[in-house]
């Protein structure tokens, strides 16, 4: 074959199409020519990445409003916006900005804990959870080079029940963060790990229970962790020391 | 809200206004929720809401405009693609600014196969069922779509 008619593969070689690229790698290995256009490819789709990630990044309010379209809460109206001030008293505002700020922790953590659950579930959910398959940390944690503002430990799960299937990366309050899902005795696991303040870890208690879920969260050396499962508190917090434990190394 | 900072993303790139892409989100979200009865238990989910987030775009007014350019185009015979600047040689010099500019100038059906394969990180298969298209279609966009991408930036690298 001739190297045009190598040319045809390159893009599904770069793109990590399924398909049998033996004779094309035989190839690459004596033609640098070809080898270098295929280095070429591999180079734009990473700039690309690199440049079209999180270009564009939602506000706040639109997820607020976004959320309370899908709950089907009303928009304020201009009575309700008007209502504290006829009410006049400086006790009575007083007691409106204490309420608010109570509100504002409380929506701030029911919207945190909605949406590890939500993250969890649909990537359980997913034909393909993971954009990384591997067992092995030395293969997970080097695929979140370039994609992260920063870098983690992943603990040896050799002598351990839990096990790796992979990672992937996701946005959490508009901030990129690595999600690695673990499997024990069929339930699988989901962590989450973004740099501070992420608000990954939600006001209160560091262990939960919500809808069946057991989330505990913390911080440790600038990254904020959570983690998400339909398993018990006890194997949560289990995975939970041995991220810490690898994150101290 | 599953994929929401990723969706807002992808629409600001097809829509290249932010209102226009805050409603786009809003409606998708409300179509996936009124249909999601229609969604397959086991099937990709992701391909499913990317694809209504496609489909309420090309049917908004700004979608119109370039729905009449994509069927054309995908029946042209690829051409040989010819090279005239090593990548490796041409992407040491070019910032990720100017990719962006050049991503943007692109027409819109080759800047969305492009950022479902390179950014999103779809496979062939994800892509053909979000655009509604074959994977043979999927592979000569692609091709057509970077051939396009390298020679905007050769252009501008020219000029500079």
């Amino acid at each position: 074959m001739t190297c045009e008619q190598w040319r045809d593969q390159f893009d599904a070689y770069a793109d990590n199409a399924p398909g049998d690229f033996a004779g094309l790698e035989e190839h690459l290995r004596t033609c640098h020519a070809c080898a270098s256009e295929v280095l070429g490819r591999i180079q734009l789709k990473r700039a690309t990445r690199a440049a079209a990630a999180s270009r564009f990044t939602p506000s706040a309010d639109f997820r607020l409003r976004i959320q309370n379209s899908i709950a089907g809460k009303p928009k304020p109206t201009r009575f309700s916006a008007w209502l504290p001030a006829l009410t006049g008293a400086l006790a009575a505002l007083l007691l409106v900005a204490v309420s608010a700020g109570l509100w504002t922790r409380h929506e701030s953590r029911r919207q945190t804990i909605a949406q590890l659950l939500d993250m969890h579930v649909a990537t359980v959910a997913s034909a393909n959870p993971v954009d990384v398959v591997s067992t092995d940390r030395h293969t997970v944690k080097p695929w979140f080079q370039g994609k992260l503002p920063f870098t983690f430990n992943l603990p040896e799960l050799a002598n351990s029940p839990y096990k790796l299937l992979g990672g992937k990366l996701v946005y959490f309050h508009d901030q990129p963060a690595a999600q690695l899902l673990f499997e024990l005795r069929k339930h699988e696991l989901s962590v989450f790990i973004a740099q501070q303040p992420a608000r990954l870890v939600y006001s209160g208690a560091s262990e939960i229970h919500a809808n069946g879920f057991s989330i505990e969260s913390w911080t440790q050396d600038g990254l904020s962790y959570a983690i998400v499962s339909d398993s018990n508190s006890g194997d949560v917090h289990e995975l939970g020391e041995l991220l810490k434990a690898a994150a101290r190394q | 809200m599953p994929h929401f900072a990723k969706l807002y993303n992808f629409a600001c790139w097809l829509t290249r206004d932010t209102h226009a892409a805050e409603d786009l989100v809003q409606e998708t979200y409300m179509k996936a929720l009124r249909g999601f009865s229609s969604f397959q238990q086991g099937t990709n989910f992701r391909a499913w809401i990317y694809r209504i987030l496609r489909n309420t775009f090309l049917t908004s007014q700004t979608g119109l405009k370039v729905t009449a350019a994509l069927d054309a185009e995908d029946e042209m015979v690829l051409e040989p693609a010819t090279q005239t600047t090593p990548e490796s040689i041409l992407l040491a010099r070019v910032e990720l600014e100017t990719i962006q500019q050049a991503l943007e100038s692109l027409p819109v059906h080759h800047r969305e196969v492009i950022l479902l394969c390179d950014l999103e990180e779809m496979s062939y298969q994800e892509i053909g069922q979000t655009l509604s298209i074959p994977i043979g279609t999927v592979m000569s966009r692609l091709s057509r779509a970077r051939k396009a991408m390298r020679s905007l930036l050769t252009a501008r690298e020219a000029r500079t």
